[in-house]
Parts: structure tokens; C-alpha cells; sequence
């Protein structure tokens, strides 16, 4: 597997824009000629179907909901990480680089997290003229918080809903776009393979959802944007539809799987209160600006919030983590949590829960300024718990949120797979072993926005492209191959419900592959999930037809690959001697319990290759190396 | 908790439906209406029965992606609420629950509850957006927008484009959907050059599409998931007709060299 990340030479602040200008242009009046497939709708999709679209490619756009504008990047709530210093705070493209990278625990690419920095900027200029309504201060400038991992405020945001906020924004783009001809919109279209032909990304085999039909679209590019696999833990924070299927299906035609087992656990979500419960839902970390982490000092404390008083109360993170407090990255506020559970010390039911406080900012500013900054998101918790947090603290609990890892690319975004682009949650590039808040969205809209409009046309320029047609033998045996599957599923009339399955797997994920893993329950999870995976493809019952819109049968596919990647993600976590950012083994530890990495060994990011069904998967290395800041170990303290 | 519900059963969009009894037994009061339907369908499916299809993705209420007329009311009972948000605690034990898709000649059933809303796509591909290329707008601070605006703006903005202003009005009017974004974009000086061009086409969209009018009964008002008021259907209104006063047909030609 050649893993050359294609870094440009150069002084670090000077490699993107020499690049861009090194790199090769297509004249406007040959675009059309080229056939560019977006698999996704989200900030990363839609933003590069839009602008690619916009500068004359013939673009073909897809999502799996009834419409683009549902991409799971609408949910998103907290912000948008620019470096903008508009607070004057002493906030730098450098700052936001250097932020990101050790956010990451150094295991991100430094080119790329500077790229990103950089072009942070250009994000809001460009979604302000599309007519995103950021929050603005009373003299009708843009208004910012401050997130996790950071000591200056840099986060734009649109009330509790920045995602829906700018990923309407780049709807619209997409629409203006759709309205021109120059982007065709697929939706309820799944994809459920790429098609490899002389070894290029040619093109993808997808199924239409309401008709069921299986059909061949051809390209000369094939770009994925297709989200996260947070959802292999069956509860997470993610849409119901998040899947890991694209990625997957591409992995099994050639792609390197990056990191798979890095995997963000938020510190604030509502805890589970049922065996019915469908999904986590968040609670923005933004709340961790006017909120106080605290649970009772004593064990089994079963008075009510409001009977403990302050001095029977641990303020853990702020104890902790003095200078962040309760700003402390992501995963070691949702370490901090698990371990005050662990120690019976948590509250509600089960004892897996701890208090977000806002009764001292609600006394300092007043119950209408917290409304106005999180109005929708009390409302939300409300409605779901039944409980006031006006007026009684919240409850949280870290939950699965995000996924760093993905398909490998190189620094043009290009998989090893030529021709094959993966953007935003869905590659590996830049958040190295845990993201920091408000940095997803910003690097979708970078992918799509401002990287990948440079680098496909220089793609493009130098390749020399056969036409293709979907009845080529190497579509025919892809079309054939989704084809049987697709069948078989419906054909094994087992017992068990594809849900049951997805339980049970996410389970094992979150038991051995979660917050905090060790050798022997990796090794376990290594053992179960096969024999799970057997048991699907004897057992599992879907019912409906074919050819029709079944829900069922989309959900069985989800799930038949969730059950080949989670083995993968565990091996990755069981090689990976070392804990780094939201990958932490209980085998590796400091004294205080905080994450130690082991730099000499571990230093890289581990690509995996597929061998082929029931063959161990190969480990590839790409050698990460640190040029312009020193590998530290991270404190928060 | 029990209840008896009873869900409109339709095959696909060529098939006639029907009203169907299910009984959902020892309901959880702290399930969502969704989770309620989900451990409804693993019971269907238990006994050989397929599940009851309804549209769903983010479980939040943000994403729109939920529809169901419950009890007659769109989204169901609570104000300014999804379907996904909505609780069973806003039931009682023993109740019927009377389930159907969304009803409009252009949101056409497609299986079970899930409805065909492609037309609110084509309605905002018409003219829902600012035309800005990418590339480097001026900075985002050059151009202070008055607070009140933004608020304002941001008011309508919040539309999730999930069609229960149109399933809830007699005329099936989708005018609080379109007049969302027509009075968002009206209210931003990014969207002032493209107004008229924006009103025109939306609406006429809106008609080609077989939507009806709107007569001012609010419903939609009443039914919206996000509460946002009709006063952008009176702004919407103004747009419209000072949009027709002022429009003249395109000039043609391209310039001299
Ligand atoms: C609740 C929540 C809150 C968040 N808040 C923040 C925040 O405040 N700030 C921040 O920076 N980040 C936040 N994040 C993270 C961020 O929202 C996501 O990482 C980001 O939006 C992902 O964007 P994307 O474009 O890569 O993918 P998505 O938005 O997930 O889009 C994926 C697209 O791919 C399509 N797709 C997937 N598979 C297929 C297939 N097989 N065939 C066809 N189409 C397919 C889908 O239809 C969809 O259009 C949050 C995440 C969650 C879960
Ligand atoms: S499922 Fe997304 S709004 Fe209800």
C-alpha cells in the first residue's frame, strides 16, 4: 500500500499557497467534459458538490434522507472554530494550528491542521455572504464563545443550532447550483460500492430506496462525504442513519482505514434512562461555558441536588484541571465523569450521571441572558427528562459523538485509491486522536469549500482518462456482486430482528472498545464479534421486497458492515500500545490516571489493508513527524 | 403503559392504504413517540408482520426528517414540538392513537407514513439562496447587520423544512416553508440584490408544484415544530407584490465585446 502523503515542501505557513499555485488548473471550457460523483450532503458534501458544480464539472450528488438538507451535519449545535481574533484575545492562525495539533494528542498531520487554520477564515467570510445569520453583538458584529481546548473565544455560532445554520447555507448553495443544471441531486439513493477500473475510482453502485432498483453511475472522480461510524455503538449522538457503508465498501475495494479506533466520547450528553432507548442526544459543549461539572463528595449520596451543599460538592474538573476547569478537552471530561461514576459517586438513575450546574451563572447574568444562549437547548433537555434545568442542575453523561478516524488520505484529500477523495468525518486527516469542539465543521467546509476545488482539477490534469460505461465487466460484476447481497438478506428468514444484532454489538463496542480498553476485553471483543457476525448472516430476519421502499432491508446492510468494521476498530485499538486522546488503555497510565503515549513506538498513524473475507487485515504505518511544534505531553492543568 | 393505535398501512405509492389496528402494550411513559413505534415494529416483525415505515433520521428535532399527523394534529399534541421529541408522557393508558402521513396532493404517500416532499427541495432550488460564488468574499465583519435584523433573520432561518405547515392548512399551503426563507434572505442586506427574482419564483414554484394557497387561517402557525410566526407570511406577502409591481422582464443580449 503506497502511503505517500504528498506533503509540499517548504516552510510550513507557505506550503498551501505554493501548492496551489503549483498545481495544475482545468480550463473552464474543458469541466464539462469531466463527471464528478459526490457521495453526501453534509457540510463536506454539499459545500464541494456546490463549488465544484459552481466552476463547471458535471457533478452527481447523493444521500440516503429525502432530502440533501437532512445530512446529519444539522444536528450539529455547539459552533464553528475561525481564526479570526475579531475578540482581539490573541487568537492566530498559529494559535489555532497549535491548539488542534496537541487537542489531537500529536497524532494529526501538521501540513494539513495548518491548511486548516488557514483557511478557517475564508469559512465564515463565505457562509456570512450566503446569508448565514451568525450571532451578532448589539453592534451588529459577529459574536463568539469559547470551546474546549482553547483559552481564546474563536467560536462562531447561530444560537444551539450552527449546523443547521450552515449546512442551510450550503444547501442553498447546492440548490442555486441544482437550478443551474450543473449538480444532478440523488436523494434516497444509497451508495453501496465503488467501482474500481485500472485501479481508478470509476464510479459507485447505489440503490434506489423507493424502487429498490440497483443501477451503475460512472465518473472520473468518485468524492466521499459520507459522515462517521458512530453509530457501530448503536447509541450514540449520531443520526439514525449514520453508517459506516461507503467507507467500508471502499475499504474492501482498496481503500486504507485510518484510525479506526479513535473515537470521541462526549462529556455531555443526557444519560440513558431505558433498554428502549433509540438514541443519545447531546448537550452542547458550549453549556460548559456557564455550567459547573460537580458530583457529591460522599459515595452513594442519595440527597438531591439542591440538599448538598456546596461544601459536600467536587467541582472535579475545575479541582483537576485549574486552568481549563470546566473547559478541559472532550476526552478528559468524559475520563473525569466515567471515573466519578466508577467511584459511586454519580447521580440519577444508576448512578451514571453527573451535574451540570448553571445556578451561579443563572444568579451572576440572569435566567434570560442563559436562555438567550441556550434556550433551545434547555427546552430540548426538558422535554426529554421532564426536568427543569432552570431550575434544577442537569444531568449528563459522556456518550459517543464523533469518529477521527476514517479512510487515509493524502494531503490532497485523495485516498490511495486514485481518483477516490474522502472529506470531512469520513477521512482521517486532522484531528489526529480527538477533536477539539467546533473543528468538524470547520473542516468539512474546508474539504469542500477551499481544498478539494484545488486539488481534483490538478488531479484531473494529469491523469489520462478510458472512457468508462456501467456495462464494462468491472461495473457488471460490482452491480452483480451488490446484487447478491442484497437478496441474500432477504433470503435467510432467520428469527432475530436486524436491531437485536445492532444492540448487541453496539454493547460489546461500548464494554471493550469505549471510554477506557484493555488488552484481555479487546481480545474478547476480537472472539464475539465474528461469532455475532455469523449469527447475522444465519439468523437475521428482514421481511418487505426488494424492489420497495424497505427500511428494513436499508438497515440490514448498515448493520451487516458495522459488523465487519467493529472487529476492525478493535483490532486497531488492541495494536495501538499506548493511550492518546480518545484512545485510552487502562494499561497505560500516569500515576493521576491521565493518558500516557508512548511517542517512540506509536508515533504514526495506522493504515489498515484488507486481505480479503476472514483474512487478518495488514497494518500499514504512515510516519507522522513534528517540525514545528515540540511533542509534549498534553496538560490541562 | 397500553394503548390501541391505529396506523394508515399503505404498500407503496401505487397501492390504496388503509387504517390499521396495532396495540402497543407496556408503553414507557420516557420513550419517545419514535421509540414507541420501534419496539411496536420489533413485535410486528416477531410475528411475521412487516414494520410500520415512517420517516426519521436525526431523532433531535432539527433535521425535519420526522412527519406523522397524530390524532389529527401534525407532530401530535404538543406545541412546538417534533414528532421525535414528543414524549409518551403526554399520553394516557388506555387512549387510541390515530397515526397518518401527511396529507397534500403534492406530498404523494410512499409507504405507510413516509410522503414524497421533493417538491420543498424544487421550491428552494427555484430561488432559495444568495448567489455567491466561492471564493474570497469580503470579510465577515465589513458589513455590521443590525442586531434586531439578525434576530430576526435568524427567527425564520430556523425552519427544518419538515412540511407540517402544509399538512395542517385546508389548502395545503406550504406558505410558512416558503415564506421562511423569502423572509429570511429579504431581511440580510447578502440577499437584497436577488429579492424580487427570489419571491417570484419561489411562489410560482410552489403553484407548478400543486400546492394550494394560503387564506390566512394560520394553522401552520399553530403546527410548526420551530413556532415560526406568520408575520413572515406578511412580509413574504409585501415582497411579492412589490415584486410584481417592479419586475420586468429580463433584458436579453450579453455585452459589446
Ligand atoms: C449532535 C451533534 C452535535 C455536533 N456539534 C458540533 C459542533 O457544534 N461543532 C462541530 O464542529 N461539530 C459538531 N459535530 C460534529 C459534526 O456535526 C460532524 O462531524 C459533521 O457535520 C460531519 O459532516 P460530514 O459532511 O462529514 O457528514 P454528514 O453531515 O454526516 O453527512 C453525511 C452525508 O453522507 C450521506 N451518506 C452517508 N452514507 C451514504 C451512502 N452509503 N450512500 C449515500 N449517501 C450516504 C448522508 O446522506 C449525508 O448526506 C456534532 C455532531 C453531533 C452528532
Ligand atoms: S427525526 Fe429529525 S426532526 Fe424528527
Amino acid at each position: 500500500m503506497n502511503l505517500d502523503s504528498k506533503i509540499p515542501s517548504g516552510p510550513l505557513e507557505e506550503k498551501w499557497e505554493k501548492h496551489k499555485f503549483e498545481m495544475k488548473l482545468v480550463n473552464p471550457a474543458n469541466r464539462r467534459k469531466y463527471d464528478v460523483i459526490v457521495v453526501g450532503s453534509g457540510l463536506a458534501g454539499a459545500s464541494a458538490a456546490a463549488t465544484l458544480g459552481g466552476h463547471g464539472y458535471n457533478v452527481k450528488c447523493f444521500c440516503f434522507q429525502d432530502s440533501p438538507r437532512r445530512a446529519h451535519s444539522i444536528a450539529a449545535q455547539g459552533g464553528i472554530n475561525a481564526a479570526k481574533n475579531y475578540q482581539g484575545d490573541g487568537d492566530s492562525v498559529h494559535r489555532l494550528f497549535y491548539d488542534t495539533i496537541k487537542g489531537g494528542d500529536f497524532r494529526a498531520r501538521e501540513a494539513n491542521v495548518h491548511r486548516l487554520a488557514e483557511v478557517s477564515r475564508n469559512i465564515i467570510d463565505q457562509c456570512v455572504a450566503q446569508g448565514v445569520p451568525f450571532a451578532r453583538d448589539y453592534g451588529g458584529l459577529l459574536d463568539n464563545r469559547s470551546f474546549g481546548g482553547a483559552q481564546v473565544s474563536r467560536t462562531f455560532y447561530a444560537r444551539g443550532q450552527t449546523g443547521q445554520q450552515l449546512l442551510l447555507g450550503a444547501y442553498s448553495a447546492l440548490n442555486r447550483e441544482i437550478n443551474r443544471g450543473s449538480v444532478k441531486m440523488y436523494s434516497r439513493t444509497e451508495m453501496l460500492d465503488v467501482v474500481v477500473v485500472d485501479g481508478k475510482a470509476r464510479g459507485i453502485i447505489v440503490r434506489n430506496l423507493i424502487t429498490g432498483e440497483i443501477t451503475a453511475h460512472t465518473a472520473h472522480a468518485v468524492i466521499l462525504a459520507s459522515g462517521g461510524y458512530g453509530n457501530v455503538f448503536y447509541l450514540s449522538t449520531n443520526a439514525k442513519g449514520c453508517n459506516v457503508t461507503a467507507t467500508w465498501r471502499a475499504h474492501k475495494r482498496g481503500a486504507g482505514f485510518a484510525n479506526p479506533c479513535y473515537t470521541q466520547i462526549h462529556p455531555t450528553c443526557i444519560p440513558v434512562s431505558g433498554d428502549y432507548q433509540s438514541k443519545l442526544t447531546l448537550m452542547s459543549e458550549s453549556l460548559r461555558n456557564d455550567g459547573r461539572v460537580w458530583v457529591p463528595k460522599k459515595q452513594n449520596d442519595k440527597r438531591t441536588a439542591a440538599e448538598i451543599p456546596e461544601s459536600e460538592r467536587d467541582y472535579y474538573l475545575e479541582r483537576k484541571y485549574p486552568s481549563y476547569g470546566n473547559l478541559a478537552p472532550r476526552d478528559i471530561a468524559s475520563r473525569s465523569a466515567k471515573e466519578a461514576c466508577d467511584s459511586g459517586r454519580g447521580v440519577g438513575p444508576g448512578g451514571l450521571g453527573v451535574y451540570l450546574d448553571f445556578a451561579d451563572s443563572i444568579k451572576r447574568l440572569g435566567e434570560d441572558a442563559i436562555k438567550k444562549r441556550y434556550g433551545n437547548l434547555f427546552h430540548m433537555y426538558q422535554k426529554i427528562t421532564a426536568e427543569n434545568p432552570y431550575k434544577t442542575p442537569m444531568r449528563i453523561y459522556p456518550a459517543v459523538h464523533y469518529t477521527m478516524g476514517g479512510l487515509w488520505v493524502d494531503y490532497n484529500l485523495m485516498s490511495n485509491i486514485p481518483g477516490l477523495f474522502v472529506l470531512g468525518e469520513a477521512n482521517f486527516s486532522d484531528h489526529g486522536a480527538n477533536r477539539l469542539g467546533a473543528s468538524a465543521l470547520m473542516q468539512g467546509l474546508a474539504d469542500g469549500y477551499f481544498v478539494i476545488p484545488f486539488t481534483l482539477p490538478n488531479y484531473f490534469a494529469n491523469e489520462k482518462f478510458e472512457p468508462v460505461n456501467e456495462s464494462d465487466p468491472a461495473f457488471k460484476q460490482t452491480l452483480d456482486e451488490v446484487q447478491t447481497r442484497t437478496t441474500k438478506l432477504l433470503s435467510i428468514k432467520g428469527n432475530r430482528s436486524v436491531d437485536s444484532f445492532h444492540k448487541e454489538l453496539g454493547k460489546i463496542m461500548w464494554d471493550k472498545c469505549g471510554m477506557a480498553r484493555d488488552k484481555s476485553g479487546l481480545e474478547e471483543a476480537i472472539k464475539k464479534i465474528p461469532q455475532l457476525r455469523e449469527e447475522f448472516w444465519q439468523n437475521v430476519k428482514v421481511l418487505g421486497d426488494e424492489k420497495d421502499l424497505n427500511q428494513s432491508l436499508e438497515r440490514a446492510g448498515r448493520v451487516a458492515d458495522f459488523l465487519e468494521f467493529g472487529e476492525l476498530m478493535c483490532r486497531d485499538a488492541l495494536h495501538r500500545e499506548e493511550s492518546c486522546g480518545g484512545h485510552f488503555r487502562t494499561e497505560h497510565q500516569t500515576e493521576d490516571g491521565e493518558a500516557k503515549r508512548n511517542d517512540d513506538k506509536f508515533c504514526y498513524a495506522g493504515v489498515w489493508e484488507f486481505k480479503g473475507d476472514g483474512k487478518p487485515s495488514e497494518l500499514h504505518k504512515e510516519n507522522l513527524t513534528f517540525e514545528n511544534v515540540k511533542l509534549a505531553t498534553r496538560s490541562y492543568k | 403503559m397500553d394503548l390501541t393505535l391505529h396506523v394508515w398501512r399503505q404498500k407503496n405509492s401505487k397501492s390504496d392504504g388503509h387504517m390499521e389496528i396495532v396495540e402497543a402494550k407496556d408503553v414507557s411513559e420516557h420513550s419517545s413517540f419514535l421509540e414507541m413505534l420501534d419496539v411496536v415494529n420489533e413485535n410486528l416483525l416477531g410475528q411475521g408482520k412487516e414494520p410500520i415505515a415512517f420517516d426519521h433520521d436525526c431523532r433531535e428535532g432539527i433535521c425535519g426528517a420526522c412527519s406523522l399527523v397524530i390524532n389529527g394534529e401534525p407532530h401530535g399534541p404538543e406545541y412546538g414540538t417534533t414528532t421525535c421529541q414528543l414524549h409518551m408522557r403526554s399520553f394516557k393508558s388506555g387512549q387510541h392513537v390515530y397515526i397518518e402521513p401527511w396529507r397534500a396532493r403534492a406530498l404523494p404517500v410512499l409507504k405507510d407514513l413516509i410522503v414524497d416532499r421533493t417538491s420543498f427541495d424544487r421550491i428552494q432550488q427555484a430561488g432559495g439562496f444568495v448567489s455567491s460564488n466561492t471564493g474570497s468574499p469580503q470579510d465577515a465583519n465589513a458589513l455590521p447587520i443590525p442586531k434586531p435584523d439578525a434576530d430576526k433573520a435568524f427567527d425564520a432561518a430556523v425552519c427544518i423544512g419538515c412540511g407540517a405547515c402544509a399538512a395542517a392548512c385546508k389548502n395545503a399551503s406550504p406558505m410558512l416553508f416558503v415564506a421562511a426563507k423569502v423572509s429570511q434572505l429579504a431581511i440580510l442586506p447578502q440577499g437584497k440584490p436577488e429579492r424580487e427574482r427570489r419571491v417570484l419564483a419561489m411562489v410560482d414554484q410552489m403553484k407548478k408544484e400543486g400546492f394550494g394557497n394560503c387564506t390566512n387561517q394560520y394553522e401552520c402557525e399553530a403546527a410548526c415544530p420551530k413556532e415560526i410566526s406568520v408575520e413572515h407570511i406578511a412580509r413574504m406577502n409585501r415582497e411579492y407584490f412589490r415584486a410584481a409591481i417592479l419586475e420586468e422582464p429580463e433584458k436579453q443580449g450579453h455585452g459589446g465585446d
